[in-house]
């Protein structure tokens, strides 16, 4: 983990994964005794034999266009449970993927949720295309779940929503716009944030560099560090921040830090932008995670806001999120979520409807709601459990007297345990618990249970593998 | 720059209110985007008070009554599904149970390349998704290609290869003389492209004109394509919808198989099974081996991976569901062709419609032409006549989509036609 920020200014810079497809290509086909090269330059071996049919068939056959393509690697992340799965040893422990599970570490479908699909499938709605921008009922209830119905942005139409594809989806969207209408700007990531992150803006071709945010020495947060490096960024640059429950470190600033971040992008002139993955699923309270937004809503600020409902009503699968876009206006709202709409269009024409629907009809029936806050409080307070039986059983059993209380100051569904590439492999290779190589393990994924085992399994990589 | 004169606007206020700074807005650049030129007929239509309007706009199937259809086998899959799947992630590469069926469709049910797992395939967001995940891959891997696109075609697809940032090029394809195809020069344009060129084709039910080549001429385009060395990239929106049998709509794709080209399908379940905003698809590449199908399906999924992770649940679940089902697929197969029966009888009384009328123009080609729209050959001012006299929706190409006629509003639409354009 690096501890100064980089400037990674990757506009121009080409896939990492991918080869010269040309250098591949040229001179590689042996057909009988002659070779066969795909150079243009080169005359075209169809049109010249005589025996057309017979070579044609076979060449066709044998020549691709993606020759050159290399295979790409396992995603840091995704890859995790696919190895996992892989595993057949029985104290196997997946930490890997942010999806929670319960005690007996089971999906969890949200009994909101099947109540809600089962009333779906009663009214036998149709499936008609979703407009570009989603299902109304959906924007509008996320937006009011996200500022407060009540709150002024709302009221005076200041709000551009668009449905989009999960977390990734949203933020994908606000990246196109970004390159579209702010050539040239950067995206401000902290240091560090989710893989995904970096893949976003490098393929919607929008530079970015980081800013200071973890600090390994207090497994806290670097708050000077993060303020510098926002201050020394260019004027008007995007700064990415994640809400509530920081993912992957779980560390959040308070909030007079959140006031003070606030002072200095406006001093910047940067525009905030909010990762919102995990509201309710943080504090266990859908108003208490939404605070670090509206407070920069109520200074006036223009912001912009991806929402995901993967984590929060479960519908990882479904794909289910915002774009969020806070104008000053709301004639500048509605021009914003036409282009937005005209970014959509060519990616995948209309989000889809089944996710979109769900969370409309939990929230907008009162009982449905009261009850998905309930289930809320249960799974926010279930990795609260165990987060406090983790560091309980790492306390009794670390002789050393390392400070580990940093399990229970972190929130939501990340620890950043500290442990580095080396320490992290130790964990899958000896102790069969999966993890992602930047340290970061997933409360999720763990049960009571199980503390204890991975207790000893930390301690073990932590002080025994450098 | 445009950008450049917001900044300027922002560093010369100097109020020591930060509040007041706040009145402008960093979005003073953005202007409104023009309406989708399919999508927003239907919003002009919703929009309109008129007792007497009709919608043959956007491509969704509509019943005889003018209402749009849910299969039964849909609704039976969903009553099984219900509440009972787990929510969690699809792999980046989507439902495997759903691709696996959706390739037997396209490739054929007992497929070599299935079997010797050469096809790279993932699910995909419906059509469009599995185009544009074609064309970024496209982009990618080959950078100094272009695609080649007919014209006319689905406006999406120009905004596709657009925002995938790879030049466009088109051929000919639709023949207003005649309203048909323009085989001869499309043969040339063929020929006369670079060799090793991509090119968009149509499998079947061309979108909008309703134009498809014959077997023959298939077969000519691809001797044409193996001479040239040329990449073909089959959207495939409407199987079974064309003819009523999939296997039938799958022909052109069949043909090329046949003759050894390496293809790229899109598929899309949005109108054979009524799925529309569910949004499931399937992107597949046929590659020369299995070791190079999943090198290339790995890349499909890196693209993905910062477009979206990966792709819906449900839409697949219902998929599977029916084709993994011998009576629920049955029940699809007819269901099916029970919508282009339908479509197929609308052609015809349409036709009809306008004969009796005396119209003095020829409207052969309304059932001449196959598939979802017919390409009625009116002009945008025609259209518009249709639509601020008659009330009547549609994009302003002329092209009618055929499922939004109904034996209810047939007689309506051919006066309306006929009226706009007797005096042409």
């Amino acid at each position: 983990m690096t501890s100064t920020s980089t400037m990674l200014s990757l506009a121009s810079a080409p896939p990492t994964a991918s080869l010269s497809v040309h250098e591949n290509l040229k001179g590689r086909l042996k057909l009988g005794g002659g070779s066969l090269s795909f150079n243009k330059e080169k005359a075209n071996p169809f049109i010249n034999t005589k025996s057309f049919s017979r070579i044609s068939m076979v060449a066709a056959v044998k020549i691709s266009r993606f020759e050159g393509v290399t295979m790409a690697p396992p995603d840091p992340i995704l890859g995790v449970s696919e190895a996992f799965k892989a595993d057949n040893d029985e104290k196997k422990l997946n930490l890997g993927v942010g999806a929670y599970r319960t005690e007996e570490l089971q999906p969890y479908v949200l009994n909101v949720v099947k109540k809600a699909e089962n009333l779906m499938v009663e009214r036998g709605e149709n499936k008609e295309y979703l407009p570009i921008e989603g299902l109304a009922a959906f924007n509008k209830a996320t937006a009011e779940l996200l500022f407060g119905a009540s709150n002024p942005v709302i009221k005076e139409q200041r709000v551009a929503t668009v449905q989009g594809l999960s977390g990734t989806g949203s933020l994908r969207l606000a990246a196109a716009m970004i390159e579209r209408y702010f050539p040239g700007a950067k995206v401000l990531i902290s240091s560090p944030t989710w893989g995904n992150h970096k893949n976003i803006f490098n393929d919607a071709r929008v530079p970015w560099s980081e800013y200071r945010y973890y600090d390994p020495k207090t497994v806290g947060l670097d708050f000077d560090g993060m303020i510098a490096d926002i201050k020394a960024a260019p004027e008007g640059s995007f700064v990415l921040l994640h809400g509530c429950a920081h993912n992957p470190t779980g560390i959040d600033p308070t909030p007079e830090q959140w006031e003070k971040i606030a002072d200095v992008i406006q001093e910047k002139n940067h525009i905030p932008f909010f990762d919102v993955a995990y509201q309710g699923f943080a504090s266990g309270s859908l108003d208490a995670d939404a605070g670090s937004v509206r407070l920069f809503a109520a200074r006036g600020m223009e912001l912009l806001v991806a929402q995901s409902y993967s984590k929060n009503l479960g519908l990882y699968a479904e794909r289910i999120g915002a774009i969020n876009v806070v104008c000053t206006s709301a004639d500048a709202a509605a021009r914003v979520k036409s282009q937005l709409k005209r970014l959509a269009r060519p990616m995948y024409s209309n989000p889809p409807i089944h996710g979109a629907k769900i969370v409309a009809n939990v929230v907008g029936d009162p009982t449905l709601f009261n009850e998905w806050k309930a289930e809320m409080e249960m799974m926010a307070g279930r990795i609260k459990n165990v987060r406090q039986k983790l560091y309980d059983s790492l306390t009794a059993k670390d002789k050393s007297g390392k400070d580990w209380s940093f399990i229970l100051k972190q929130i939501g569904m990340f620890s950043f345990t500290g442990l580095n590439k080396a320490q992290s492999d130790n964990m899958t290779n000896k102790w069969h618990v999966y993890m992602t190589k930047d340290g970061r393990i997933s409360l999720a994924g763990l049960s009571l249970a199980k503390c204890e085992y991975l207790a000893d399994a930390i301690i073990d990589s932590f002080h025994n593998v450098s | 720059m445009a950008f450049r004169a917001v900044m300027s606007r922002r560093v010369t206020n100097r109020s020591s209110d930060i509040g007041a700074r706040w009145m402008s807005t960093w979005w003073g650049n953005v202007e409104p985007a023009a309406k989708d030129p399919i999508l927003g007929v239907t919003e002009a239509f919703l929009a309109d008070p008129s007792p007497s309007k009709v919608n043959v706009g956007v491509g969704a199937y509509r019943d005889d009554n003018g209402k749009p259809v849910v299969l039964e086998c849909v609704r039976e899959a969903e009553r099984r599904i219900a509440g009972h799947s787990n929510m969690e992630y699809l792999p980046m590469g989507g439902s495997v149970k759903m691709v696996e069926e959706t390739l037997k469709l396209a490739y054929g049910e007992n497929s070599e390349f299935i079997k010797d797992k050469r096809i790279a395939a993932v699910q995909s967001l419906s059509g469009t998704g599995a185009c544009r995940l074609f064309a970024d891959f496209q982009k990618r891997f080959r950078p100094d290609s272009q695609i080649y696109i007919p014209v006319p075609t689905w406006a999406n697809h120009h905004n596709i290869w657009r925002d995938a940032q790879v030049p466009q090029r088109t051929f000919h394809y639709y023949h207003p003389e005649t309203r048909g195809l323009d085989f001869a020069s499309l043969m040339d344009d063929i020929k006369n492209a670079p060799n090793g060129s991509f090119f968009l084709l149509h499998a079947c039910a061309h979108n909008p004109t309703g134009v498809d080549p014959t077997e023959e001429q298939w077969r000519e385009m691809s001797y044409q394509f193996k001479a040239k060395g040329h990449f073909a990239f089959f959207d495939m929106a409407y199987q079974g919808f064309a003819s009523g049998d999939p296997e039938r709509d799958a022909k052109s794709i069949r043909i090329f198989l046949e003759d050894g080209h390496l293809i790229g399908i899109a598929q899309s379940y949005a109108k054979n099974m009524g799925l529309y905003g569910q949004r499931v698809g399937c992107l597949s590449v046929l590659c020369q081996d299995e070791k190079q199908a999943v090198a290339v399906k790995s890349q499909l999924q890196q693209l993905a991976r910062p477009m979206y992770s990966n792709p819906p649940l449900h839409g697949a679940l219902v998929v599977s569901t029916i084709l993994g089902d011998p009576d629920l697929k049955n029940l699809w197969l007819k269901e099916v062709k029970v919508m282009a029966d339908r479509i197929i009888g609308m052609r015809t009384a349409l036709r009809e419609n306008l004969e009796k009328l005396g119209s003095p123009l020829s409207w052969e080609h309304i059932t001449n032409q196959i598939g979802m729209f017919c390409y009625s050959g009116l002009t945008p001012e025609q259209v518009d006549r249709l639509t601020s006299e008659f009330h009547i929706y549609l994009t302003r190409n002329g092209r009618i989509s055929m499922a939004g006629v109904t034996t209810g509003n047939v007689g309506y639409l051919a006066n309306a036609i006929n009226e706009v354009s007797k005096s042409a």
